[in-house]
């Protein structure tokens, strides 16, 4: 830990006093959630979503291997088996609404947490390895989810396979035998249905490696905070026990009440009704559409339509690995010594462009071929990659920062005199600014 | 040097690949402006259906689900299969043991011949599932002209529009409108398909099976063909959903829980902060001091606002 005035973990019965000599995992807890992580005392609720996404992570396992014992990864079998799940197996329904739904809470709240980082600047030194393995477990994320959607076997399930495994033909030479590879066959069928379902089950678990990792990188530098200033000394800082888990543990109930009236009451509102319809491999639908949160990309991808040098699919399908490629490159472009949107009038300003840029995407992409959309698509991609590769750099070269509080604690004191009521009689762990 | 000006290189060069595809789409869009279509301009939302299962609190009206299981047995069952639902199901629906098996015994099921290992049939079981009306997907297209009667069983939860898809169907038949062949004379209805606004294509394989009169219900409820079409469509919701029932209560119980629970948090954690927040001004943006020397900073950046 990198405050010196995180309290080491002490024991306070015996038996844990004997474990910890011997393995010393109640100072491995400790540390990681515990009083030991000093926390800004100023985070606002956009940073609740970190916790949130471990939470949906939680849930998706759980249900999802529960799901798993009563699953058949067989073409012939696996819808019926998903609605003897729904229809006969006992609390099916909610499981299986649950995790079909979580997969989208999940993106949701993930999708939040990485605009906070790109708005409070969480990506920038010293916080790079966190931004960058966050990344990582985000593309996991999306592998992990397009395979749950083809698990199924419903028509969205088959004909997503069958056109996301065609981004890979269009990589030259070698793109038509690697989607052959990957699918096991020519066409989507028993082989790739059982290597998704085996990698289904096994990423989450990477998933939960890479967590581990990130909030490992966090906890050295430990978190940004909405000012984006520097934690300086203890004044600045709060026990992340018992403050954080309780902004956190009562803002997750109020979360999961959100979660619960989707899957109780609209558990199909976020789905395609065309998975309802058992895979059949002799009648397209009219739309092939991926769930939501891979809207925005697939709006990249088809808003290539012109060969150049290249042809217009091979194109499409850089521009969308690349899309998600460049955000590694983040605290690279962004070269401003100012972390915090708040604290930088010009950036701010693009920030919400590229907010509402995105949701345009989505909204194309998830929108049937016309020449209007294609068009509105064509446009904001183009913001996209104009934002990242050439606004954000000129921006953080000739924009001037407002001045930044000298700390925490500073833009805290100014604050204190306003304040009539009395300190407070003086918590552990709880300094007691004195202006 | 060369490293430092490839982000905007590559950016620049992704903006002219799709400017480049912006303008030729423009220039197609001029040359050769898309053909409209008749379902472009003729097809229609479904019509609104309420029925007692709809909102939070919704719940199946186990006689109007009654009624649509008479309207599916006696003139739906002709083409369309319900594999996912079995006898045994109906106990959801109000019907008893008794009631169930009798019910069943009415249907004929495959099975084998145990002397002879031959096809044959034998009395339905309410353990069984709805039999199929054809034998497989073949047999089923031949006596349809080509055209594949869809399984009933999820058909609420696997079409846009849901209940009241299945409800403006049932009576959305009708002449192809003399405005729609004025306008697109080679769109006429082809023989052996049928004229209907609510279909995406606007001609849907199925003929008209209600128009009144199809069924004759025991609890004296007008066998209109509005009515009988609305009562299938409210069985077709429970054969989708049969879970609504348990899920909506559940869904009450579970929000109120959570509700208490976020209050409670939230009490607590404002217990527990109170303290930290009166020697915490958190929003150092709102502190008036910061917030002048914000202004004077703007102001002479020159940037409104």
């Amino acid at each position: 830990m990198s405050f010196s005035w995180a309290k080491p973990y002490e024991p306070k019965h015996p038996m844990m006093r004997w474990l910890d000599d011997r393995l010393p995992l109640p100072r491995l807890v400790y540390g990681a959630i515990g009083g030991g992580y000093p926390v800004p005392r100023n985070l606002n609720y956009w940073w609740n979503f970190g916790v949130l996404a471990g939470l949906f992570l939680t849930i998706q396992i759980v249900t999802g291997i529960t799901l798993a014992m009563w699953y058949y990864a067989t073409t012939g079998g696996a819808f019926d088996s998903v609605e003897h799940i729904m229809r006969d197996v006992n609390g099916g329904w909610l499981i299986r609404y649950v995790h079909m739904n979580g997969a989208s809470f999940f993106f949701l709240v993930t999708y939040i947490h990485i605009f906070r980082g790109l708005y409070y600047g969480s990506y920038k030194a010293p916080r790079e390895l966190v931004w960058m393995l966050g990344l990582v477990i985000y593309l996991l994320m999306m592998a992990t989810a397009f395979m749950g959607y083809v698990l199924p076997w419903g028509q969205m399930s088959y004909w997503g396979a069958q056109v996301i495994t065609n981004f890979f033909s269009a990589i030259p030479v070698i793109g038509e035998p690697l989607r052959v590879w990957i699918l096991g066959g020519y066409a989507p069928d028993q082989a790739a249905l059982t290597r998704f379902f085996s990698l289904h089950y096994l990423l989450p678990f990477v998933i939960a490696g890479v967590v581990i990792l990130h909030i490992w990188a966090l906890h050295i530098p430990g978190s940004n905070n909405p000012t984006g200033v520097d934690v300086k000394d203890e004044r600045d800082t709060l026990p992340f026990h018992p403050f954080y888990t309780a902004k956190d543990g009562w803002f997750a109930a109020a979360f999961l009440l959100f979660f619960a009236i989707v899957v109780f009451f609209a558990p199909n509102w976020l789905g395609n009704p065309d998975n309802y319809i058992p895979a059949n491999n002799l009648s397209t639908p009219a739309e092939i559409v991926p769930e939501w949160y891979l809207l925005p990309f697939y709006a990249i991808l088809r808003s290539f339509t012109a060969d150049f040098i290249l042809p217009a699919k091979l194109w499409g399908v850089i521009a969308m690995f690349s899309s998600i490629l460049l955000l590694f490159f983040l605290p690279w472009l962004d070269k401003s010594p100012v972390r915090s949107g708040n604290y930088r009038p010009v950036f701010k300003r693009f920030f919400w462009i590229l907010v509402v840029d995105v949701l345009v995407l989505g909204w194309v992409g998830g929108q049937p071929v016309k020449p209007l959309t294609v068009a509105v698509g064509q446009i904001a991609a183009t913001y996209y990659f104009l934002h990242f590769l050439v606004i954000l750099p000129l921006v953080s070269k000739f924009e001037t920062p407002l001045p930044l509080p000298n700390s925490i604690s500073e833009s805290v004191l100014h604050g204190e005199e306003q304040e009539s009521a009395p300190a407070g009689s003086g918590r552990p762990g709880v300094t007691t600014v004195a202006g | 040097m060369f490293v430092r000006g490839l982000k905007y290189l590559i950016g620049l060069g992704f903006a002219f690949v799709l400017l480049l595809a912006l303008f030729t789409g423009i220039a197609g869009y001029v040359k050769n402006p898309p053909v409209p279509l008749p379902q472009d301009e003729f097809h229609k939302d479904p019509k609104p259906l309420h029925l007692a299962s709809d909102g939070p609190f919704g719940k199946f009206d186990n006689r109007q689900v009654q009624r649509g299981l008479q309207v599916y047995s006696e003139v739906c069952k002709a083409c369309h299969s319900l594999k996912l639902v079995a006898f045994y199901d109906l106990k959801q629906i109000g019907y008893d043991d008794a009631e169930v098996k009798a019910f069943a015994s009415q249907w004929q099921v495959p099975d084998i011949n145990p002397d002879t290992g031959e096809a044959s049939t034998r009395k339905g079981l309410p353990s069984d599932h709805f039999p199929s009306p054809f034998a497989n997907d073949v047999a089923a297209r031949a006596a349809n002209n080509n055209a594949l009667p869809p399984d009933l069983s999820d058909i609420v939860k696997a079409r846009e529009g849901g209940a009241a898809y299945v409800y403006s169907i049932l009576t959305g038949y009708q002449n192809q409108p003399t405005a729609l062949l004025q306008k697109f004379p080679t769109a006429k209805t082809p023989p052996n398909l049928h004229y209907n606004p609510y279909f995406a294509s606007l001609n849907i394989a199925m003929p008209q099976m209600l128009h009144g009169g199809e069924v004759t219900y025991a609890d004296g409820t007008p066998n209109t063909a509005d009515q009988e079409a609305k009562d299938v469509a409210a069985f077709l919701v429970w054969t989708s959903q049969p879970d609504l029932n348990r899920r909506h209560a559940a869904g009450i119980a579970v929000a109120v829980f959570l509700a208490f629970a976020a209050i409670l948090g939230f009490l607590a954690y404002h217990q527990l902060w109170d303290e930290a927040k009166r020697s915490v001004r958190l929003a150092g943006p709102l502190d008036p001091e910061n917030q002048a020397k914000r202004t004077r900073a703007t102001r002479k950046a020159g940037v409104k606002g």
